[in-house]
């Protein structure tokens, strides 16, 4: 964990971003201009982005979970500053799957929100992680607030599955599944016909995991050298 | 009896107690002293297994802290500034629930809850809620709680605080009396005079570490507070 | 002075002893909170008037009349026992932690986990007794009988998990600013997979649908309850220790 605590220029993190900003361009541009018009017509352009936000927030919500485990393992503050890292990057991502859903909701279930199952299940996922940071911001203490924060991490994550899992079972949602069988109720299903949508999905979802990741690092490295200001600063006032 | 060695305990980034060593010698009474923030209750917490040190070496009766915790947790009794009691539970029901938390057999329970009282002076008061009990009697009754279990160490953590005078002689008497019976006491105080009256030993901490330690006899009372003035660099002596 | 404590002076030798055993310490703090309880009734009578309260404002706001009340009451039932649980359970923790007194459980030799399941239980108890008046309320109020046996497993089952999270959710948010209000922050997300079954459950056996539609629900609440209980369990250890 020492390695993201150098406050020289990193390297490889400077090469990240370079790459997660390219790649973004360009999952962009393929989701815009590449992949052909479905007949929904080019709001289901949005998909792309739907699906590729949801990944990187899932895959940043899994690493918070892994972390936060790892903090209560080995009590690194390096795996607390992961998770929060972690969370904060999952809940901007996710925050942007539930925003993209519902502007694509609008003119194909024509609602921004319904109370569709996999709808809530996503909202409930959202609400939990704020309650996480709500959580954080009441601790005044930094090492109660480090273990805190790791317990309720793992609680909601596992909650968060567990919802999701309830909510995946039941066939009465309205929400299409792309990959896999589509619930009998689906609305506004497409497939991915033509290999360029093909294309377009998994260079979407390939660009938000190594996003994700960038992004996290960034945060990371920020969290760090925030803590080590407060440590500084600790160390001049008790002399 | 307590080995110290090393101790640190950092709060986050804050290092409360910085490299602490402590002998506490079986059947001696040590008054903990010290200005606020010299880590005085940190000490008292770690010692008495609710937080754990960031380094260093703490045994209490050959049992280290925080591996052996529940075999440390046995053997002693504490008594904090709080008297950690239940209002709405007699002075009778609430020593009872602690025998039982404490394994004591159904059939020694009652004859120590009694002898328990008794040495406390609250015999009488047996049946009555705690919540109609003066800060005197809490206090008192807070004894008897730690002493139920016969523990080796008992640790009391400014047991003084909101006694008013006559409270304070009569827990005096009672902790000169329990000194007797062989207990290894440690006790934090912030009043000089009657920490050394108490104590065989005084160690003044001063910024996470022990400053002093010394035969509480070899002390001329008079020449304390100068001491404790000098050790801790405090202007004022309180 | 009583010379009998003194007659047993203390042993010269630090001899180890017997770490106190886990149901009777659970039982232990258990019976302590029911007989305090019993005693002040603070707690009980809190709960009990928020939910009668609650009922009625729920068959205003709601207009329950006949047909709705079947879609419904089961949603009443268990908002209505959720949140006068969580009234309990903020509480139940921060009595023991303004006096002090999770120090002096903690500083007993008894396992972590005792005093997680002893208040486990106790929060339990207040939380079926509320659900306990509800079935009443809602039998004379409403004229429906909430009085089915696969009905009453899956109120136990439900008010378990609930009341196991909480536990431990509540023993971190007596550490917190503003902690009353933290709680259902952090409680309700994390109860959804509870609070989802037991619903869907309840108002299925409510509605006389065929045991084969509605089984799944119990089942799923079963395994929520397991996975979140054991976690609830281990969780705690981490939250009480410094």
């Amino acid at each position: 964990m020492n390695r993201t605590l150098d406050s020289a220029p990193n390297r490889v993190l400077t090469v990240l971003t370079v790459v997660a900003v390219l790649m973004f361009v360009m999952a962009v541009g393929m989701a815009l201009f590449y992949a052909p018009t479905d007949r929904q017509g080019d709001v289901q352009r949005l998909f792309y982005l739907h699906l590729g936000t949801f990944m990187g927030g899932a895959l940043a919500f899994f690493i918070g979970a892994i972390a936060s485990v790892a903090y209560l393992v080995w009590r690194g503050e390096g795996w607390d500053a992961l998770a929060l890292a972690s969370i904060e990057v999952g809940l901007v991502f996710s925050g942007f799957t539930i925003v993209s859903g519902a502007i694509w909701a609008r003119p194909i279930w024509n609602t921004w929100w319904t109370w569709d199952p996999r709808l809530t299940s996503a909202a409930i996922m959202w609400l939990a992680y704020a309650a996480y940071l709500m959580l954080r911001n009441g601790i005044d203490e930094p090492g109660r607030r480090a273990r805190f924060a790791a317990v309720y991490g793992i609680v909601a994550f596992s909650s968060v599955i567990f919802t999701t899992v309830i909510t995946r079972v039941r066939p009465d949602t309205i929400h299409p599944v792309v990959v896999g069988p589509s619930p009998q109720n689906a609305q506004g299903s497409f497939g991915l016909e033509s290999p360029a949508m093909r294309v377009t999905l998994v260079f979407n979802i390939v660009t938000f995991v190594v996003l994700t990741i960038t992004l996290i690092w960034h945060r990371l490295r920020m969290e760090s050298f925030s803590r080590r200001v407060q440590a500084l600063k600790m160390k001049l006032m008790a002399r | 009896m307590i080995e110290v060695a090393g101790l640190v305990k950092a709060f986050g980034f804050l290092p409360v107690l910085r490299g602490l060593d402590l002998h506490v010698a079986r059947g001696s009474f040590l008054a903990l002293l010290g200005p606020n923030g010299s880590g005085k209750t940190t000490l008292m917490r770690i010692l008495a297994g609710l937080s754990k040190p960031t380094a260093g070496r703490v045994t209490i009766g050959g049992w280290n802290l925080p591996q052996e915790a529940d075999a440390v947790r046995a053997q002693l009794g504490v008594v904090a500034h709080l008297p950690l009691l239940y209002d709405e539970l007699t002075a009778a029901e609430n020593l009872r629930f602690y025998a039982k938390l404490y394994s004591l057999t159904p059939g020694e329970r009652e004859a120590r809850i009694a002898a328990a009282l008794e040495r406390v002076g609250l015999a009488g008061r047996a049946n009555d809620l705690v919540r109609t009990f003066s800060r005197g009697m809490q206090q008192r009754l807070a004894i008897a709680r730690a002493i139920l279990h016969q523990p080796h160490v008992l640790l009391f953590d400014e047991p003084y605080t909101g006694l008013d005078q006559e409270a304070a002689a009569m827990l005096d008497a009672l902790l000169g009396d329990i000194a007797r019976d062989g207990h290894t006491i440690v006790m934090t105080s912030h009043d000089l005079g009657r920490a050394l009256g108490l104590s065989s030993h005084v160690a003044i901490l001063s910024r996470g570490r022990v400053g002093y330690h010394g035969c509480s006899r070899e002390i001329a009372p008079e020449s304390f507070a100068a001491l404790y003035a000098d050790v801790t660099g405090a202007a004022s002596t309180r | 002075m009583s010379d009998s404590i003194r007659s047993t002076p203390v042993p010269a030798a630090a001899q180890p002893r017997r770490k106190t055993g886990f149901w009777q310490a659970t039982l232990a703090l258990t019976a302590k909170d029911l007989r305090a309880e019993l005693r002040g009734r603070e707690l009980i009578n809190a709960m009990l008037l928020y939910a009668v309260l609650a009922v009625l404002i729920f068959s205003f706001a709601l207009e329950l009349d006949r047909e709705a009340r079947e879609t419904s009451i089961a949603g009443v039932f268990w908002v209505t026992v959720i949140f006068a649980g969580m009234l309990g359970l903020n509480r139940s923790l921060a009595a023991e932690k303004d006096r002090g007194n999770l120090d002096a459980l903690l500083l007993a030799p008894i396992d972590r986990g005792a005093l997680f399941f002893g208040k486990m239980l106790s929060n339990l108890v207040y939380m079926l007794i509320v659900a306990g008046l509800l079935i009443v309320l809602v039998t004379i109020l409403f004229n429906i009988s909430l009085l089915v046996p696969w009905l009453l497993a899956v109120i136990l089952l439900g008010t378990v998990g609930f009341a196991a999270v909480g536990t431990l959710l509540s023993s971190m948010t007596v550490h917190t600013r503003a902690r009353e209000t933290m709680l259902p922050i952090l409680l309700l997300p994390v109860t959804l997979p509870i609070i989802l079954t037991s619903v869907k459950a309840s108002t299925a056996i409510l509605n006389g649908v065929a045991q084969a539609d509605w089984i799944a629900w119990p089942q799923m609440l079963l395994v929520a309850d397991v996975i979140l209980l054991a976690l609830s369990y281990i969780l705690f250890e981490f939250v009480v220790e410094e």
